[in-house]
Formats: C-alpha cells, structure tokens, sequence
C-alpha cells in the first residue's frame, strides 16, 4: 500500500447566508489551489464530494466549475460523518494505486435533509437528535454523576477556542452561566449544549507519497483509521453511558498506527452536543472512564487547547458534510505548526474523531507530522 | 407499506418474526437480517422494562424494551418516580406520520 499524505486544506466562513451548495464547493476548492502554487487541475485524478443535500451528480459539477476533469468523481453520504467517510474512501484510492491525487470537498447547507434519520423507527415519535443526546446525558448523569455544569464548560471552552477561528459560525464567547441560562430544550439539554446546523464548506488536497513533495513542503501522513458501524437504529446502543462504535473505530486507529491514546497532542472531537465530547473523551482513551467531566473543566480553567482547537462543533458550527474535512484540516495545520492563534506548541500526532446518528457509526483518523 | 406500519395504524404493534431460524427482527423488515429468509409477522407483548428516559416541559420521554431485545422510544403517561428496569405496559401505539408509543404503569 502507498503511504497516503494531506497537503494542504481550505474552509469557507461558516454563515447563514443563503449559497448554492456549488458556489460553497469551488470557494473551498480555490483555497486548495491558492495554497498549493504546483497544484493544476490536471494533476487532480479523483474529486469526490461529501454533502447530504440532495443536489445529483455533484462531484462531476464540481470537477466541471472547477476546470477539472478526474478519473473517478462521485459523491459520499453517511450523515453527520459524510466527511471523514469521503477521506477515507480517497485515502483508498491513492494507497491502493488507482489514484495519486485526490481532491475531497464537502458542504452542506442549513437546511440538510441530513439533520434528522427519519427512517430510524426506534425512535419513534422523537425523531430529533435533541432526544437521543438527552437519553446519553441521562445514562451519564446516573452512572457517573455527571452534572449539567459540567456540559457548560464543554460548551464554554469550545466557544472561546472558535474566537481564533476566522471561518467559525460564532464570534462571541458564552459563559459557562450564559450557557446554564439558555433556552432549555429538553431535561438535560439546553440550547448552547448544540452544534449549530449553518452552510459552509471545507476541502482538502490527499496526495502519494510518490508525488506529495511537488505540491508541500511539510505533508501530514495519515498513518491510523478506524471506522465502525454498530446499525443504524439509535436503540441499538446497549450502553447509553458509552459510544461502542467510537470505541472500536479507535482502537483500529491507534492499531494501525501504532500510536496510544497517551501519544495524541491535539484531537478534534465530534461535539454534536456537549455530552458528545464528554463520553467521547473517555471512549477515545484519553481520561479514564467517568472522568470526561472534571477534564473539561479543567481544559477551561487551564486554557488548554488540547482538545477542540478550532472551537469544535458547538464553536465553529456544523455543515455536516464539511465537518469532519474541517476537522481534519485543524489536525492537519496543529501538525504542520500553522494554526495560528491556535497552536499547540510542538503538537506531532493528532486525532480526528467524526460520528454519525447517535453515535450509530463513528471515523476515528491519526495523523503525524 | 410495510406490515409493521399497516399494524401500527392499527394500534398494533408487530414485529416479524424469521420463518426459518425463529429470529425476531427488529427494525421491522420483511426478511431475517440473520438469514434472509421470510419473516411472519406477530404481535410484541406489551409489557416492557425502563431502559432510560428524560423529560420536556415535563413530559417524560422514555427508551423502553420488549421481550428483552426490542428497544424503541415513547411517551410516558401518569407515571411518577420512574426509575431505570421498571415494569411498563404499552397503552397505545399508532402512526401518524412517525410511530407512536405511549407507555404507562406496567403490571
């Protein structure tokens, strides 16, 4: 297999502003090529795109509006992780040797037909997402004692780091009393405990090690990936307190890389809701298990940014199908030492964690400098 | 439309039931995911055990389970001091564009 590397990555701003799904794509793609001065359009042999808007065809147009025309175009949808998925799906194509450059571009708008499963009959009339992080919010507050001060903070720290993010949807920090005081939504969940469904855009630019050199100086490999789905019916988690396909998708990950927990110096967590980063922190092996509360309250008090630099979800917004690109771009720039405002000093190994449905499916993705 | 959601409208909650390796699959669907051969469909009893719940604007909401292996989400009705594994009965269940199941004090 070829060692598969990232180049560079582009993100649009994260807005309400109403823009074709098209439109988003080619102002992600154009960063790509803004960044990377070697790159042409016929260097490009895949183009797929990651969305779970209904437009057809889409890759292809893409490529089209682009000026590019690929060996291999089409579309990935798997909701929520639709853009970890279509990473994977090109990282296949390179270390495979069908392809030795592949362009990934995801964008959703706000109004995503991928919002809710409606398919999903388990979960009867309550369809919405707000109710199965409610049930996993209950699970946790019983077993462990986990408090709703607690989520806050997931919610505090995550908007404060979005303030260093240019493209993030919010551009005001909440405190952890504002977030206890916004609009309730249900027993355990309030509205600053959720991501923000918004349109934007993310890309990024996946070469071989074969040719990478001509395009970067400074490639980040993705040497760890773990994919997991347990069903697709929410009740199908046996465990509310714990995301088992989260749990396998790592343990792949730190196999294939042969890297642990204790080796990651910065992850980007998939926060859907603030009980989201909590549980995952745990499954992910980086707190022991019923600790994910009094780590995030200490990741505030300490400022650290160890764990959603970008602001996370519930900071910088949740185009479902750029957010795990967007993701993997914040990994990518820790690594590559140009994140900024945002950087963790001497950050070498990272991790991407990216769900979907309730936790139904999961990508876990390690990257190294 | 499917039997499950024929059923449903019905009041009557149904789940298959695999005609070859006696599997009861859950989501409904018309054949085993076990071994792919015809389901028969039966009712599910409708006593079910607590596996989670929450509230809005208090009114419970619940994760109930039935003959140990079928989950699904519903309303709770007149039911004080829930606790998790306690006994529900299944009331009334219907389709009105989403499956509808509303649990009350179980037996």
């Amino acid at each position: 297999m070829k060692k598969v590397g990232i180049v560079t990555g582009g993100t649009t701003k994260f807005t309400k502003t109403d823009i074709s799904i098209e439109s988003l794509l080619v102002s992600a793609i154009k960063q790509i090529f803004d960044n990377s001065s070697n790159l042409s359009q016929k260097d490009v042999d895949v183009v797929l795109t990651s969305t779970n808007a209904n437009n057809k065809y889409l890759a292809n147009i893409t490529s089209e509006l682009s000026g590019m025309a690929p060996k291999i175009a089409h579309s990935v949808e798997s909701l929520c992780n639709s853009g970890t998925n279509c990473i994977v799906s090109a990282y296949a194509y390179i270390s495979s040797g069908l392809a030795d450059v592949a362009l990934v571009a995801g964008a959703e708008k706000t109004d995503s037909p991928g919002l809710v499963l409606d398919w999903d009959k388990s979960r009867g009339q309550y369809k919405h997402p707000i109710y199965w992080s409610s049930m996993f919010t209950s699970a946790h507050k019983r077993k462990f004692g986990t408090t709703l001060e607690d989520l806050a903070y997931v919610g505090a720290n995550n908007h404060r780091n979005a303030l260093d993010t240019p493209y993030a949807y919010f551009e005001k920090p909440f405190s952890v009393e504002e977030i206890m005081e916004s609009k309730p939504l249900t027993e355990n969940l309030r509205l600053l405990d959720c991501s923000m469904p918004c349109n934007g855009s993310a890309a990024i630019l996946l070469a071989s090690e074969n040719v990478i050199k001509n395009f970067c100086e400074q490639p980040i490999w993705m040497t760890g990936i773990g994919q997991k789905a347990i069903s697709a019916s929410f009740t199908k988690n046996d465990d509310l307190t714990s995301m088992k396909s989260t749990i396998l998708s790592a343990s792949d990950a730190y196999k294939m890389s042969k890297k642990a927990a204790e080796d990651i110096d910065a992850a980007e967590l998939h926060d859907a809701f603030s009980i989201c980063e909590i549980i995952e922190l745990e499954d992910l092996g980086l707190v022991p298990k019923g600790e994910g509360g009094s780590y995030v309250r200490r990741l505030y008090d300490t400022k650290d940014r160890k764990i959603n630099p970008r602001g996370g979800l519930i900071g910088t917004g949740h185009p479902l199908g750029a957010t795990g690109i967007a993701q993997t771009i914040e990994i990518c720039q820790q690594l590559q030492g140009k994140a900024g405002k945002r950087q963790i000093d001497g950050a070498k190994t990272g991790l991407i964690h990216n769900m979907s449905a309730a936790a139904t499916s999961s990508t876990v993705l390690i990257l190294e400098s | 439309m499917n039997k499950f959601e024929q059923e449903l409208r019905n009041g009557n909650f149904v789940c298959g039931e695999c005609s070859k390796c006696n599997k009861l699959v859950w989501p409904p669907s018309d054949l085993c995911n076990n071994c792919f051969n015809n389901v028969k469909w039966r009712p599910i009893s409708k006593i079910a055990k607590l596996v989670e719940f929450s509230s809005k604007n208090d009114e419970y909401f619940c994760i109930a389970e039935f003959e140990n292996q079928i989950r699904v989400m519903g309303k709770v009705e007149n039911i004080l001091n829930l606790h998790v594994g306690q006994t529900l009965t299944l009331v009334k269940c219907g389709f009105d564009g989403k499956e509808i199941f509303v649990f009350g004090l179980g037996d």
